[in-house]
This record gives structure tokens, sequence and C-alpha cells, in this order.
């Protein structure tokens, strides 16, 4: 399939003894918008983090737009894990861009200069093109007037912005929401889902790892359900959200639903 | 107490006394250059996150902390040369004891400063296609200068006084010279006393101007 972008196989994580993701299997095809949710320790945070290797994963295989990443190692053969070279791993996470729970915006640098920097030092280019690009991107998630701010006299919602700003700078060709909203105040999420959502209107790729449900049924073309490290449920927001099958996702959904969402 | 201070011997031996002083500021800023340049190399080990990195490291480091730098200088003027086979000059093993001794602390400030960054920075670094290198150039390292910055003004302290021991291995800094001074001309009060000041003089300035730049460097938050 032409327009599969990403090709998840058999994907497994194991921290020590304990095996965090069981086997995933997924197809990202490009321009698809899929959010993963799931309750703590399901295992969705870190099948996020394994897509651009910020975990390396344990055994199974990656593929990026139709090329495998990583190489089996001899030893490994057996067990179907693989070694990936650092070179590697950096241009991939030039093309998947991660958004973090907790901004991570670097503190000693203006907004401008955290959505610069990536430019500047890993597609090295000119100051001046940086600028502009970073400034293009600013006004996109409406922080223009922010440009010069350190990011201690921002607002949580206005830093998760600028985290945005700074990952879509390097025109990725997918993007990671590791919980976006998770730690922000309730009355400044809503200014971060409407980004993402505008973000999804572009028909961007994106993975979408959250608590809000509401927002996952209205802007996501697909649902996974993880539980226990593995892909429990899987379909549209219709299917999986109004109509699961299964037992685990009702009564995961039942917590949601108790008080109305 | 009748003792009749007298100055005068001080006043006629100032350009011994002068010499001594450049080559302590002189031991003083070399072994600091290099101990500091060193010392972030090695730090580089225990941060790496690969064993065999890591405990060579932790054993340099642990190794110069745990012994005398008196000790340490003496060897590398009266042992290390058995084993390299030809004979230092005092000069030039005051400065190897001094170097690697304070390289060894510089290391640990180093380390504590890197380790002291959340783990969030260096993710977000990575997360952009940032190689390791230059995260911590770019993105770590920026944030802990302003955090090592009393650290390390201590050990440039330290450091400067403990260049006095150099004087074991007739290293002729302002210590040798005071001491020879003294027991020439039997004015250990006058001469001591005014190579104490010149200590003062020379080192005050430094943590002066560190505690000045720190107090801006934390307004500016």
């Amino acid at each position: 399939m032409a327009d599969t972008l990403i090709r998840i196989r058999n994907l497994t994580k194991r921290f020590g003894d304990h095996e965090v993701l069981k086997g995933i299997d997924i197809d990202v095809r490009a321009g698809e918008r899929i959010a993963i949710i799931g309750s703590s320790g399901s295992g969705k945070s870190t099948l996020l983090r394994c897509i651009n290797f910020m975990e390396t994963p344990s055994t199974g295989s990656i593929e990026l737009d139709g090329v495998t990443l990583g190489r089996a190692s001899d030893a490994a053969r057996a067990d179907g894990a693989r070694t990936y070279a650092e070179s590697e791993l950096c241009s991939v996470r030039e093309r998947v861009g991660m958004v973090f729970q907790q901004f991570n915006l670097f503190p000693h640098m203006t907004a401008l200069q955290n959505v610069m920097e990536g430019l500047l030092t890993v597609k090295r280019r000119p100051a001046g093109e940086a600028r502009e690009r970073a400034l293009r991107q600013l006004a996109h998630v409406g922080l223009s007037d922010k440009a010069d701010a350190y990011p201690a006299k921002l607002s949580g919602g206005q830093q998760q912005r600028v985290a945005i700003a700074r990952a879509l700078a390097m025109e990725p060709e997918v993007l990671l929401f590791d919980e976006p909203t998770s730690s922000l105040d309730p009355e400044l999420v809503g200014e971060v889902l409407r980004v993402i959502r505008a973000l999804a209107e572009e028909g961007r790729t994106m993975l979408l790892v959250t608590h809000e449900i509401g927002f996952a049924y209205h802007y996501a073309d697909r649902i996974l359900f993880l539980a226990d490290g593995r892909i429990h449920e899987a379909g549209t927001p219709d299917e999986v959200l109004k109509r699961p099958q299964q037992e685990r996702t009702r009564s995961f959904l039942a917590r949601f639903t108790e008080f109305g969402f | 107490m009748d003792y009749t201070w007298d100055f005068k011997v001080v006043a006629d031996n100032f350009p011994v006394l002068l010499r001594g002083v450049g080559l302590t500021v002189e031991l003083w800023a070399v072994a600091l250059v290099l101990g500091v340049s060193l010392g972030f190399l090695i730090s580089l080990g225990p941060t790496s996150g690969r064993r065999w990195l890591q405990l060579p490291a932790i054993g340099y480091v642990e190794v110069f902390r745990n012994t005398p730098v008196l000790v340490q200088l003496i060897w590398f003027y009266y042992a290390f040369p058995i084993l390299i086979g030809f004979q230092l000059s005092p000069v030039a093993a005051a400065i190897l004891g001094l170097t690697l001794n304070t390289s060894a602390y510089c290391a640990e400030i180093f380390r504590a400063g890197i380790e002291s960054i959340a783990r969030g920075q260096w993710e977000a670094a990575k997360a952009l296609g940032m190689t390791r290198a230059m995260s911590l150039r770019r993105v770590i390292l920026p944030q802990v200068g302003k955090r090592m910055l009393p650290a390390f003004t201590n050990r440039a302290i330290e450091l400067a006084k403990v260049t006095s021991l150099a004087s074991v291995l007739a290293v002729h800094e302002i210590m040798y010279q005071g001491r020879l001074l003294s027991s020439t001309y039997y004015r250990p009060l006058e001469i001591l006393t005014v190579v104490a000041l010149v200590y003062f003089v020379v080192i005050w300035p430094g943590s002066w101007l560190s505690a000045r730049l720190e107090r801006r460097l934390a307004a500016r938050d």
C-alpha cells in the first residue's frame, strides 16, 4: 500500500523484566489522525515514544515511508531485535515531530529561539530564513506577540503552543502528541486543543495519546484502545467509543461517561 | 610585646617576591584552564550512560579526591619519573599534579551540573533530531553554566591556595620565596605576613567578581 506512512509490526518493549508492549501492529496512512487511549500503565506513551525512538523497541520493526528502520543484528535474528545507528535515528526524528506532556521548552531561549533551534542546528538553515520560518510557525499557533518572551513568562497553554510550533518548524511528516494537555489547568486545555484541531484540519498525519475522549471522538479517524501492552480494540470513533465490543473498553469508557462527556 | 616591626627586608627583596607572585599566578592560571577543560572531558564519562566510560572516570575522580594534594604533588615529582623514565622539572610536576587534581573536582562539578538538568530537556533536543553532542552544547551546557558558577569559584580559590604546596618541590613561587627569605633574614613575621597578604590580594578580586556575576545572573531570571 503506497500511502502507508508508518508500518509497525510486532513491536515489543520491555524494561527489565516488565514487558510494557506485547506485540503491536499498526498501519498509519498519510493524513490519518489516530488517537491512542487507555489507562495509565497501558503502554500508550511508550508506544508513541517508540515511534520516534525516544525508546528503542525491544523487538519488532518500524517502517517509515516504505523503508524499514535499523537492521537485524546477527545475535538478535532469533528474537527479532534490531540495532539502530544514531545518525539514522536523528534523521527519523527530524521527520517525526513530538510534543510532550511537560512541553520541555528550552528555558534559556525565547519562544522564537526555541522554534528556530532545530532549523539552525539540525537543518542548518541560515539565521534569517530560520527566523522567518519560526515567526510563521508562531503566527500559526497564535503567538506572534510572544516571540521574544522566555518560557517562564508564558502560561502552560502558551508554552505548549510554542512547543507545537517548534515541532512544526521542522516540517515533519508525522506529529506525535504525548498527552499534550494533561499537565494544563482546565481553562488552558481549550487553546491547545484548538491548535491541534487546526492541524488536523490541514490534513496532517498525527498520533495523539490523550485522555480527552471528546476531542478524540470528533477529530480522530481511528481510535486505538490499549490495555496491558496490546491493542485491545481499534476502529472508528463511533465503533470504539460509542459501540465498544470489549468489556475492558466499556469499563474504561464508563469512567468518562459517568459524569457525561 | 616589644617586637619592632621592620619591613625594610620586604622592600629590599621586593623583586624576588614579585617573581614569586608571577609564578604563583602562572601555576594558578595554567592549572585552572587545563583542569577545567580536562574536567569537562572526564565528566562526559559518568554522564554518557555507557559503563565502560563511566567506571574509569569515576575511579579517576575518586583517587584524586580522596588523597592529599601534597602527596599527589610529591608523587608526580619523585615517583612518577620512575614510571616514565625521565625527570620532570619542578614546575612541570607541579602543573601536572595541580591540573589533574583540579580536573577531578571540576569533573564532579560538571557531572552534578549536567545531571541537574531535567531529562525532558535532553528529550526535547533529541526529538528535534539533535545529536547528543549538539544537545549538550546548545541546550544543556548553557543552562548549567549559571548553576555551576559558585562551585567553580570555590574550586578556583582552593586551587590558588594549594599552589603554595608547590614550594615543597622547590618551585620558586611566592611561598617558596617567602620561606627562603624568612630563613635568610630571620624576619618570618614581616615576610610571611606579607606573603599571606599577597595571596589575599591575588585571590579576593576573583571571588568578588564572581559573586557580582552570580548576582547579575540571578537577577536575570
